[in-house]
């Protein structure tokens, strides 16, 4: 081996400690980058080859009612490829075993073979038999909430009727890939279940036949989507059409977008951060090694060595530095993201996992670390060729140190020698030291944003649930229906308060815009489910006008005082021009509402009501659920609570895993820093502080002027953390706002507490690290080497 | 091997000045001098006269001011730091007061790292045996008093039998003792190998191992004395 790559990797092996501090910030950066974009092109795979290979629709529509008849003028729109239509009906379950009510989508399976669209990938069992009304085929994580097999039992009440279906298979449906019952907040597999039936069964049991009330579209390559949706909106105007809509407004396809462009985000930012803080780590450790090594540059100048191979040879040692972190992170990556897309799968009910990790992936990773060792350590590489030989061979001349600013302001008498001595360091290359703040503030930022989403959701349920929507159950009629199907409800044993709503489908126009929702009618004495102002205070119709979510309002561009169009798409699908009478604060979906007299008047319809809303007790809730599973009107009952309590639980443990990893990254760099910076500290100041010892000085002492250079850096940079990570988590924040939810920026005061312990738990780790190197000081060691 | 008598150095008129901002340091002013194969030459002088700068300027580690200088009827005034490294690489060898021995690497390694870039070296080996550091090749610089420091670093000097030696005051940190060893040393190689030596010292009893003495003050050449007879290096006592 040559001579200087023995020399390389002896100083390799002599800052190990460094190496691996840099290495594991790199490593956490590239595997971050790794998981996540891994992640997602898995993942966009995954999904792509489902659509395909199960023919998942582009066009949506639902409508009430349309002869099979029709299915020829549908088909000859320009642009229609394939068309499928079905019978789509809700209905509540009971498991038995089970004591709270089930929503059931139930969806009509073709008469022969699989379908032309949206096709089912059976998981186990068979299709249901055409001929057949009791056999039922379930979506997969349904079945795997209840543990059900093939064979067991589950009761339906179908229009009213109740009826017991048998499972025959366990299925997957690419329309089901996110599994949300519309107006949930999040996935409920145990109290929403997708039940594919035969399509004569079904339509038997809603009066369907020879009927159907939803259709899925295949474009032609090349079509309009816009052109084939309006003319489909045309043609079933007459037969109840509630707007036909894309796969961007599908909502499972929706979700995961969403969940793909929060992947493409974390693949930027955290990389970012960390590949940034590798550079400067690179920059402060190369600067300093060649600090370090002027004279030995010199040396080999003065022998003969080209600039080029002193040059290379530092180049080499960074490079090898880089290696460790990036080989790491690349390890780390693949099998951090292996695992991720798979924690995916208990999300997203995908039948299969395509993982792999592309080259594309690799290159860039290797390319980016390279860019930042580059980027940190060229400057000191330059400065290396720059040496003049008979320059670098004199010993650098003692650092120039001035008294600090404190000092400069007659504060001198409050500080002993030891703290004039950090003070001064500090002062005499300022600009290190604020990018050591920034670096241990970075991870600080990070730390806060692992919290986020914790806080955010505790705020959303605290206001939608506790705030707003406060009722314990809600229940949805088949029909709108006379207003005293509501006391019905009231007098059931166990109901304390019920109070009515009207859900209308609507199409909102304002100028070009138009958005596809639902207008919720309310009674101004409600006080369950209630409407807040941006102070949340509680927010009643007025008799006249609309109120929009704020989300609303933002997608139409349309302010309280502006009028727009409502065009209803039930019963007589009047269009009616409105005034926004104000916007009102919700974290999900995108409804408007009205006072229920007002909304009834404007459907021309007597006073007819959707639904309930009900605060019960908690005793009677059993009895509850089996009345309201006995009343042929009623569609469906959501409970709420339950709902959330189930949510959290399952939350609980991913938010778990997640907030470990944050902390274990953005500890890393907290380590990195801090560590870094003690132990160049350490080197620049070996031969002071050996002296010190010499003059009597305790070793506490010494650990002091060390490490309080440390303590101050922390100090100033938690603060600069609770900045940044406000920003930091205000950026996220901003970028994952969707239609489907806002999350809204709660930075809660145990988020602040939690990131500045974990940074001041790493900065202690990196001085007790140090301050061990301090208690070894070799006197004689430090003195003879000439500095 | 260079003839003896040809001229290796020729200077005329070199100055130095450092510029150091507010003030200008003036370390050579106007040197004429001229060195020849195979001799010793001691520099002498008190400190800050300007010996090192004018051994850093022949040896291509600095560029002067003003004047010329050659080495072999090459101009080196004009030279690019190319021509600079290569005639370090090919033709110079450097001894320090501080030895500055590479402290990562052993002896036996040190000195390879100067073999490894030469054209006909002697291996690592051989050049520590001629400073009488054989038993001593895999020890580390912390391992080895300053004497021995100050062996491995000459022998790393010859160890690509430059036709020149620059040493600046090889023995200014060693006791008597050892530094006449390490001058016995450059002496051997000297009149073995025919090297051209030149040997900065404030030591004035050094001066009676030279061929020539050449004395500076001031940054000027203040005299050159010829030697009517070298001593023996072993024989020199201060
Ligand atoms: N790099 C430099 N910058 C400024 N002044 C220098 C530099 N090198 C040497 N000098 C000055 O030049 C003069 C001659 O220095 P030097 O050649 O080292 O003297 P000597 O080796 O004889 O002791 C001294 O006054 C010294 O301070
Ligand atoms: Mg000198």
């Amino acid at each position: 081996m040559r001579a200087l790559d023995h020399k390389r990797w002896r100083d390799f092996w002599k800052m190990r400690g460094q190496v691996l501090a840099i290495g594991l910030v790199i490593a956490a950066g590239i595997a971050i980058y790794v998981m996540s974009l891994s992640t997602l092109d898995s993942l966009t795979f995954t999904r792509q080859t489902y659509y395909r290979d199960y023919r998942f629709a582009d066009i949506f529509v639902s409508l009430k009612r349309a002869p099979l008849s029709l299915k020829e003028r549908l088909q000859s729109i320009p642009g229609v490829a394939q068309l499928r239509t079905r019978v789509v009906a809700a209905a509540n379950l009971t498991v038995s075993g089970f004591n709270e009510p089930i929503s059931g989508h139930l969806i009509s399976s073709p008469s022969t073979g699989t379908a032309s669209l949206n096709s089912l990938y059976l998981r186990q069992g068979r299709l249901v038999d055409p001929d057949r009304d009791d056999e039922v085929v379930i979506c997969e994580a349904f079945a795997m909430a209840h543990a059900f097999t093939l064979g067991d039992t589950l009761a339906a009440t179908i229009n009213g009727r109740r009826k017991t279906l048998r499972i025959v298979g366990v299925a997957l449906s690419p329309e089901f890939v996110y599994q949300l019952q519309s107006g949930s907040l999040f996935p409920d597999f145990k109290r929403y279940g997708i039940l594919w039936m035969g399509r004569k069964a079904l339509a038997t049991a809603y009066d369907m036949d020879g009927a159907f009330n939803d259709l899925l579209v295949k474009l032609a390559t090349g079509a309009r989507p816009e052109e084939v949706i309006e003319r489909l909106d045309q043609l079933l105007e007459p037969y109840g059409g509630l707007g036909a809509y894309g796969r961007k407004e599908q909502v499972s396809h929706r979700y995961l977008s969403e969940e793909f462009r929060q992947l493409e985000q974390m693949a930027t930012i955290y990389p970012t951060i960390f590949l940034g803080v590798a550079a400067f780590l690179l920059q402060v450790v190369i600067s300093r090694l060649i600090t370090t090594e002027r004279e030995q540059v010199a040396i080999l100048k003065a022998f003969g060595y080209y600039d080029r191979a002193i040059a290379l040879h530092y180049l080499k040692l960074v490079l090898m530095i880089v290696a460790v972190g990036v080989g790491a992170g690349l390890v780390a990556g693949y099998w951090l993201g292996r695992n991720m897309s798979e924690l995916y799968m208990d999300y997203y009910r995908f039948p299969f996992l395509i993982y792999f990790l592309h080259p594309r992936i690799v290159l860039f990773a290797v390319g980016v670390s390279l860019a930042a060792a580059g980027l940190g350590a060229g400057g000191a590489l330059r400065r290396v060729i720059k040496l003049a030989p008979a320059v670098a061979m004199r010993p650098e001349p003692p650092a120039t140190y001035r008294p600090s600013w404190p000092e400069r302001l007659g504060l001198k008498t409050f500080f002993s020698q030891p703290t004039r001595m950090i003070i001064r360091h500090l002062g005499r290359r300022p600009f290190k030291a604020i990018l050591s703040v920034v670096g241990i503030a970075l991870a600080c930022a990070i730390l806060m944003v692992g919290s986020i989403f914790q806080d955010a959701i505790d705020y959303i349920v605290e206001v939608q649930f506790g705030l707003a929507q406060r009722e314990d159950l809600t229940v949805t009629f088949v029909e709108p229906s006379a207003y005293r199907a509501l006391l019905s409800l009231q007098r059931l044993p166990g109901v304390d308060h019920g109070e009515p709503f009207r859900a209308v489908p609507v199409r909102l126009r304002f100028r070009q815009r138009h958005y596809l929702t639902a207008i919720v009618g309310m009674p101004e004495e409600n006080v369950l489910h209630r409407l807040l102002d941006e102070d949340l205070k509680p927010l009643v119709p007025p008799e006249a006008g609309i109120v929009l979510t704020d989300q609303l309002g933002h997608i139409l561009k349309v302010k309280p005082g502006e009028r727009l169009t409502v065009e209803v798409l039930e019963g007589k699908r009047p269009h009616r021009q409105v005034t926004v009478a104000a916007l009102t604060k919700e974290f999900i979906g995108v409804s408007a509402y009205m006072d229920l007299a007002s909304l009834n008047r404007l459907m021309r319809e007597d006073n007819l009501i959707s639904g309930a809303y009900l605060a019960v007790d908690e005793p009677h809730l059993t009895s509850i659920y089996s009345a309201l599973n006995e009343m042929p009107r009623v569609a469906g009952t959501v409970a709420r609570r339950h709902a959330i309590t189930s949510f959290y639980e399952t939350m609980a443990e991913q938010m778990l895993v997640f907030t470990l990893f944050v902390i274990f990254f953005a500890g890393v760099i907290a380590f990195g820093v801090v560590y870094n910076s003690a132990r160049i500290t350490l080197s620049e100041r070996a031969r002071e502080l050996a002296s010190l010892r010499i003059l009597g000085f305790r070793r506490f002492e010494i650990a002091y002027i060390l490490l309080g250079e440390l303590a101050i850096l922390t100090l100033v940079a938690i603060p600069l953390g609770f900045l940044l990570g406000y920003g930091l988590c205000a950026y996220i924040i901003y970028y994952l706002q969707t239609d489907l939810y806002r999350i809204p920026l709660m930075v809660e005061p145990g988020t602040y507490a939690f990131a500045a312990t974990v940074i001041i738990l790493a900065t202690v780790l990196s001085a007790g690290l140090v301050g061990w190197r301090v208690h070894r000081l070799d006197l004689i060691a430090v003195l003879k080497t000439r500095e | 091997m260079v003839e003896t008598g040809e001229v290796v150095f020729a200077v005329t008129g070199l100055s130095k000045v450092y510029d150091m901002g507010e003030i200008q340091v003036r370390a050579l002013s106007g040197v004429d001098l001229t060195l020849s194969a195979g001799e010793l030459i001691v520099l002498l002088g008190p400190s800050g006269s300007g010996k090192s700068t004018l051994l850093n300027i022949l040896g291509g580690l600095d560029h002067p001011s003003a004047g010329y200088f050659s080495y072999r009827g090459r101009d080196l005034t004009t030279a690019t730091d190319r021509e600079l490294t290569d005639f370090r690489r090919y033709h110079v060898g450097f001894v320090f007061q501080f030895y500055n021995l590479i402290p990562s690497l052993t002896a036996r390694e040190n000195v390879a790292a100067v073999t490894e870039i030469a054209k006909q070296p002697m291996t690592p080996e051989e050049a520590l045996a001629l400073v009488g550091l054989e038993e001593r090749l895999d020890h580390f610089p912390a391992q080895l008093s300053g004497g021995e420091q100050q062996r491995v670093a000459i022998a790393r000097a010859i160890a690509k039998n430059p036709a020149v030696l620059l040493c600046d005051e090889p023995t200014g940190s060693l006791d008597s003792k050892t530094g006449s060893v390490v001058l016995a040393v450059l002496e051997k190689i000297n009149q073995e190998l025919g090297t051209t030596t030149v040997l900065i010292t404030h030591n004035v009893v050094i001066a009676a191992m030279a061929d020539r003495v050449i004395k500076l003050a001031d940054g000027r050449v203040v005299g050159i004395e010829r030697s009517i007879e070298r001593l023996a290096a072993r024989d020199l006592k201060w």
